[in-house]
C-alpha cells in the first residue's frame, strides 16, 4: 500500500513535470522540470528494487547531462530571457499523434496485463545485488559492453572533433 | 503493485515525448523530449526484470540504455554548437539544406 502511494505521488510529479519540459516557454525552466522527471525516475527504479540502477540514474543524468543542457543552452542563446517562438508552426500536429500513441498502447497494455501483478508474493520481493548485475555485463553480455566502450570512445573524439574552433 | 501501473507510466512519458520532439522548434529542447523517450523505456525494462523475479540483465540493459544516452546527448549538443556557430539559430526548421 505505501509502495502504491509512493508510486502514484511520484508518477504525478514526472507527469506534470514531464508536460511542463515540452510545453514551457523558457529552455532553462525544461532543463530544470526535466531534472523533476529523472529524480521521478530514480524514485521509481527504487520502487522497482533496482538501488544501482537509480544512484547510477542520479548520478549520470541529474550529474551530467543536465548540466550538460544547461551548458548547450547558455552557449547557444544570448539572452536567457522569455522565447517566444520555441514551437514549429504547425506544432498543434503533435497533439494527435501523441495521442493516438497514447490510446494505441494504453490499449494494448490494458488488453495484455491487465490485473497482472508485478510481485506475487510480497513478502519476497526479489532482490538484485550488484554482484549479480557486475555478473551480468562481465560474462553474458561482455559483446554489448565493449559496442558500448567503442561507443563512448567515438563520442569522446566525434565531440572533440565537432566542437574544435577550426 | 500491478505491473501496468508502471508499463502505463512509461507509455504517458513516450507519449509526452513524443509530442515534444515533433512540436518543438529549438534543438535542445528537443534533445530533451529523446531524454524523456529514453527514460520511460527504461521504466518499462525494469518492471519487467522485477516481473521476472530480479533478472539482472534488465538491469544491465537498463545501465546500458543510461550509457548510450548520455554519449547521445554528448554528441547531439556538440552538433547544436556546431550547427549554433555558423547560423546564430538552433532553429530546426531553418536547417532545410538537404530538402529536395
Amino acid at each position: 500500500m505505501a509502495q502504491n502511494i509512493a508510486f502514484g505521488t511520484v508518477a504525478l510529479l514526472m507527469i506534470v513535470g514531464a508536460v511542463r519540459v515540452v510545453t514551457t516557454k523558457n529552455v532553462v525552466h525544461a532543463a530544470l522540470w526535466l531534472v523533476v522527471v529523472l529524480s521521478g525516475a530514480a524514485a521509481q527504479y527504487l520502487i522497482l528494487s533496482a538501488e544501482f540502477v537509480a544512484i547510477t540514474q542520479v548520478l549520470v543524468y541529474i550529474g551530467a547531462v543536465t548540466v550538460l543542457f544547461l551548458f548547450g543552452t547558455m552557449l547557444t542563446r544570448a539572452q536567457l530571457g522569455k522565447a517566444i517562438d520555441l514551437n514549429n508552426k504547425n506544432w498543434a500536429l503533435g497533439i494527435p499523434v501523441a495521442v493516438l500513441l497514447l490510446g494505441t498502447l494504453v490499449y494494448a497494455l490494458v488488453d495484455t496485463f491487465g490485473d497482472d501483478k508485478l510481485i506475487n508474493d510480497p513478502k519476497d520481493v526479489p532482490q538484485v545485488s550488484t554482484l549479480q548485475i557486475s555478473d551480468s555485463v562481465f560474462s553474458p553480455y561482455l559483446i554489448p559492453f565493449w559496442a558500448l566502450s567503442f561507443v563512448l570512445l567515438a563520442v569522446l573524439v566525434g565531440a572533440i572533433v565537432l566542437s574544435r574552433k577550426d | 503493485m500491478l505491473i501496468n501501473q508502471f508499463l502505463l507510466l512509461g507509455a504517458v512519458l513516450f507519449s509526452i515525448g513524443v509530442y515534444g520532439v515533433i512540436a518543438r522548434k529549438n534543438a535542445v529542447l528537443v534533445l530533451m523530449s529523446v531524454e524523456l523517450i529514453l527514460n520511460s523505456v527504461n521504466i518499462n525494462i525494469l518492471a519487467f526484470a522485477l516481473r521476472n523475479g530480479g533478472d539482472p540483465a534488465g538491469h544491465t540493459f537498463a545501465l546500458y540504455i543510461i550509457a548510450v544516452a548520455a554519449a547521445e546527448v554528448g554528441v547531439g549538443l556538440a552538433l547544436v554548437i556546431l550547427v549554433y556557430r555558423n547560423r546564430r539559430s538552433i532553429s530546426l526548421d531553418e536547417l532545410s539544406e538537404m530538402k529536395g
